[in-house]
């Protein structure tokens, strides 16, 4: 169409017109521009740029060596060792099936932990260093190294792992360290970010448990830039972390291994305390096993060996077993009658074997009885009438409060997983727990450690330790934490009449020594180390009227699990007494011949601090000794070596 | 006053016209695109072969048509104008069409050099034939409802098109390039206030109505439209990129934490960091002396075109040159509000420095049109 002159000259002014309105409108959203520029980038800079750190730096942190375990020289106890692992990179290997397959022939992976690797590493993203295989020989490293250019992404790196040396020796008391689980982390109020590491080991049970927060150390951390995607790219600076607490316990470990190998196969527990301080030298539980098995991952079929197994390996017999503590607590109830003065010490009691109380018969383990029997006797040959009698002067309440005082019934604050606290009934806790009246019978049984009494083996030694010593003697085990020396267990005068206390322990010495006490072929020669000590046997089951009459109380003749527990007490040596020991073999027959054996060659190996001689002993068992001492395996004081440091 | 009165001796020929082109405006555009090069260099973490380099190819070939476009007369591309539209019309129905039935979801046409996108050529062939529609339509008719209603179809056409693929940004681009040529055209302001005022009413009852009982929308399309106005709800999703995106600008300060140094792009926190989010590694790097005078270089590009259109005694000429200017104009200011979390985000490129073929060369063919535009104006005996 023409345009006509006028309105198009028209037109353009209306265009010039429109152009600076639009022309002024860019302009104001140009200065909309520039003003929001300022603001975010002049105003706000300081918090963007705080941002932005945020952003790319990210925190991981750096697990904190644990805390070393040694005993009482300064061997150690648990270790932490370098552990030797192959790390893959998916993206940096290229054709991972091939390295994989390459690096199975150097290694000797099995054919199952290849797959598992495989599929690991491809869970993950393929920047993510995935670790495939662990604990290897510094052999297999070497050669890993020395074929690494035709292994592409992969990596030797070492880190630190538990080991126990003393493996067997210790487990019970050490117990052992394991990943952290969901499990752990729901039972335990604990904010350590460390626990958030995958893998990070903790410790499970026993002092590696109790002591967890000393040993674990703090973390450190690593400040390093990464991308949006997580992937590192480079280390921006690292602050190491504080490692855990060295803690030197009060165990003795070439007593603790003498302690465990004596004990052997046996379903028995054996503890070893030092008289004059608490000191826990020894604390044995047979069967063990080895707790590196579980730092490194047990195997179903290892496991199931040792939960199925009837003699519990597992399970720490000397503070968490509650036995009834038998003819052991027979000092507790004399100290009781004799302090209340209900008896006189040269006062006698006859046993005709048995004696009817409150329409029940209650029986001496001797049948034809012990006739005419004063406090002296009744300790030596362990009379059962005798404390059927003042028992029942005395009364439940002065007999718990006496065995309280003994040591019994409490629980010790100990670092080992469930301490047994026993039981030293009495007529109110009867009440309470069982909703029902204290009876005489109850008495008469707990007069002899049956019925409700039960004592763990370390209460037990410590009773030992306390009639030795007249003092509130407090087992520990630490002695000392980073270095600083923890608080003697000596404790304070128990306050108990010391003419009594003499009598007791002389009755002891003689039930050791004298040609009619029960222990009598356990007592030791040696004149500086002659002990003082007391049998018990108890029984797990009622002995029926049938089976009275019928003789059939032998315990060969029984199933394992119905046979008498073994009990042993002692202190030695007599006149300065050093160390108190228990020992408790679990339907082990009589204490007499299972346990008092144990107890005193655990008693001269300790007073020794090595093999003892063989004239220490009674001439009649030397033979058989010095069989047993050629036929235990040598001590070596070298610290053992993991099996994969070859 | 047509071509035919132009008075040929004055208006120069041959390569002479090499003479006559707007350096400014080419030196402009040449220090847009590098800093673009280099940004696009940073991006790709010192790398030129990953981006940079067929960037400068296409900037090159690019040029080359700018060149080709300025020296043939603007009176050829009017008459080109109807044809272009059509044609880009139609290419905008095939991948419409064919994009639905068997290339997968894919907009652009495989030219074999570069994929073209007809969205992209329809930002200048749309923009050619409104300037061409205004030349031919007698000025007096301008207002008239009948022929105020033809470009607005003709705008929305490929406006619909557009937003089916879907692509926001493209469709906004467009609708704002055409509108401003009406407006520079002279259609009665009354429209613009008709259609603006129908607009904002039209919002505020929507938003008004929310929580009454007369709603007009859903409750999760209300969801929907927040978090397209305020990503900052939904940090992680849509808020991400935003967010990214102001810590980069941000963390800039004034001068910048220097060449290759902005961690937020390097890091692959931003996203599109070499295409829609480039200028936030610009702001990053250069801080606010780099950010600041990339803006002025487009307000310079803007500045430049605006006096050549005002100048320009053709109708055609300068509507056209006033488009361009205007389209581009739309195009940095969207992408920079939108990196800024002024406005949401849309997907618009930053102009001549994004990475990205069509738009590249779109738009150094329509500044190739602005400068055929200034060396062939009508000039006085």
């Amino acid at each position: 169409m023409k345009q006509n002159p006028k309105t198009l000259a028209d037109g353009h002014a209306k265009f010039s017109r429109r152009a600076l309105i639009f022309g002024a409108a860019q302009v104001g959203v140009l200065g909309i521009l520039g003003y929001r520029m300022r603001a975010l980038q002049l105003e706000q800079a300081e918090e963007f740029r705080l941002l932005a750190e945020e952003n790319r730096i990210n925190i991981r942190l750096l697990p904190p060596s644990r805390g070393l375990v040694f005993d009482r020289q300064g061997r150690p106890l648990a270790e932490n060792e370098q552990n030797y692992r192959i790390v893959i990179v998916r993206e940096d290997a290229g054709d991972v099936d091939a390295v994989l397959s390459y690096l199975a022939q150097l290694i000797d992976m099995p054919p199952e932990r290849l797959e598992r690797a495989r599929e690991d590493i491809f869970k993950h993203r393929s920047f993510v260093p995935v670790t495939v295989a662990d604990r290897l020989s510094w052999d297999a490293i070497a050669r890993v190294s020395a074929n690494a250019p035709a292994l592409p992404g992969i990596s030797a790196e070492v880190g630190l792992s538990r080991y126990y040396p003393r493996a067997q020796d210790t487990a019970h008391i050490l117990g052992y360290v394991g990943p952290v689980s969901d499990y752990d982390l729901s039972r335990i109020d604990d904010q350590d970010p460390l626990l958030q590491i995958p893998k990070f080991q903790i410790g499970k049970t026993g002092v590696e448990n109790k002591l967890e927060r000393s040993l674990r150390g703090s973390a450190g951390i690593r400040r390093i830039e990464v991308n949006a995607v997580g992937r590192v790219m480079r280390e921006l600076d690292r602050e190491e972390g504080l490692p855990g607490d060295d803690i030197q316990l009060t165990i003795d470990s070439k007593l603790q291994n003498y302690v465990q190998t004596r004990l052997g196969g046996e379903s028995a527990s054996a503890v070893v305390i030092d008289c004059e301080t608490g000191d826990l030298l020894a604390i044995g539980s047979a069967p063990s096993f080895d707790p590196n098995l579980f730092v490194r991952g047990i195997s179903v079929s290892d496991y199931s060996a040792l939960t199925e197994n009837k003699y519990r390996p597992l399970r720490n017999k000397a503070a968490q077993g509650a036995y009834p503590p038998g003819s052991t607590f027979k000092m507790v109830t004399a100290i009781a009658a004799l302090e209340a003065g209900v008896v006189d010490s040269e006062e006698t009691v006859w046993c005709g074997g048995h004696s009817d109380i409150a329409g029940n018969r209650f029986h001496c383990w001797k049948r034809g009885g012990h006739g005419h029997t004063d406090l002296h006797k009744s300790l030596t040959e362990s009379c059962d009438i005798y404390y059927y009698d003042i028992a029942q002067r005395v009364g439940i309440d002065r007999i718990a409060e006496t065995a309280r005082k003994l040591g019994l019934g409490i629980k010790y604050d100990l670092p080992m997983s469930a301490v047994a606290s026993g039981l030293a009934p009495d007529k109110e806790w009867k009440r309470r727990v069982r909703d029902a009246d204290w009876r005489i019978g109850d008495t008469v049984n707990a007069s002899i450690g049956q019925g409700y009494v039960l004592a763990s083996p370390l209460q037990l030694a410590v009773m030992s330790a306390r009639l030795a010593t007249g003092r509130s003697v407090t087992p520990r085990l630490v002695a000392r934490r980073n270095g600083v020396a923890e608080p003697s267990g000596a404790g304070e005068d128990l306050g108990l009449n010391e003419n009594i206390l003499r009598r007791i322990r002389k009755a002891m010495y003689s039930a050791t020594n004298a040609r009619k006490g029960t222990a009598y072929g356990s007592r030791i020669i040696a004149e500086d180390f002659r002990m003082a000590g007391k049998t018990g046997t108890t029984q797990v089951r009622r002995i029926t009227a049938e089976e009275r009459a019928a003789g059939i109380t032998k315990n060969e003749d029984r199933k394992w699990e119905h046979r008498d527990h073994a009990l042993f007490v002692n202190f030695a040596p007599f006149d300065n007494p050093r160390i108190a020991v228990a020992v408790v073999v679990e339907h082990g027959g009589s204490g007499s011949r299972a346990a008092a054996p144990i107890a005193r060659d655990i008693t001269l190996q300790a007073l020794y601090g090595d093999t003892p001689p063989l004239d220490a002993y009674p001439a009649k068992d030397r033979e058989l000794i010095r069989q047993r001492q050629e036929t235990f395996p040598q001590w070596s004081e070298a610290t053992p070596k993991s099996p994969t440091q070859a | 006053m047509s071509y035919l009165e132009y008075r040929l001796q004055t208006v120069p020929t041959g390569l002479r016209k090499v003479l006559h082109l707007n350096w400014p405006l080419i030196l402009l555009i040449c220090a847009i695109a590098s800093v673009g090069f280099l940004m696009l260099y940073s991006v790709a973490g010192g790398s030129l072969s990953v981006w940079a380099e067929p960037q400068m190819k296409r900037f090159a070939m690019g040029m080359f048509l700018l060149f080709v476009v300025a020296m043939v007369p603007i009176w050829f591309w009017r008459n080109m104008s109807t044809v272009g539209y059509v044609l880009t019309l139609l290419l905008l129905v095939y991948v419409e069409f064919a994009g639905a039935t068997g290339m997968g979801a894919q907009r652009w046409i495989d030219l074999g050099f570069m994929r073209l996108q007809p969205s992209e050529l329809m930002k200048i062939t749309m923009v050619m034939f409104l300037a061409a529609y205004y030349d031919w339509l007698p000025i007096e008719k301008t207002s008239r409802p009948v022929w105020v209603l033809v470009p607005v179809i003709l705008i929305m056409l490929p406006v619909l098109l557009v937003l089916r693929q879907p692509d926001l940004g493209t469709s906004i681009l467009l609708m704002a390039g055409g509108g401003t040529i009406m407006f520079i055209a002279g259609v009665h302001w009354a429209y613009f206030a008709t259609v603006i005022g129908t607009a904002v009413a039209a919002v505020v009852a929507v938003f008004q109505s929310r929580g009454q009982d007369w709603q007009l929308l859903k409750d999760y399309q209300y969801r929907r439209i927040d978090t397209f106005l305020d990503p900052s709800q939904d940090p992680l999703g849509a808020g991400y990129h935003i967010t990214q995106a102001k810590i980069a600008l941000g963390s800039g300060g004034w001068s910048g934490r220097g060449f290759m140094q902005g961690t937020q792009s390097r890091l692959n926190f931003l996203p599109e960091k070499h295409t829609d989010f480039i200028f936030t590694t610009l702001a990053e790097e250069f801080g606010f002396i780099g950010a600041f005078s990339l803006l002025i270089l487009y307000a310079l590009v803007i500045f430049f075109c605006v006096v050549s259109a005002l100048s320009n005694k053709d109708r055609f000429a300068s509507l056209l040159t006033f488009g361009i200017a205007a389209t581009f104009f739309f195009f940095f200011a969207v992408n920079m509000a939108m990196v800024m979390g002024l406005a949401p985000v849309v997907g618009v490129p930053l102009p001549l420095v994004s990475y990205g073929g069509s738009a590249m060369l779109v738009l150094l063919i329509a500044f190739g049109l602005v400068q055929s535009a200034h060396v062939h104006r009508p000039r006085q005996a």
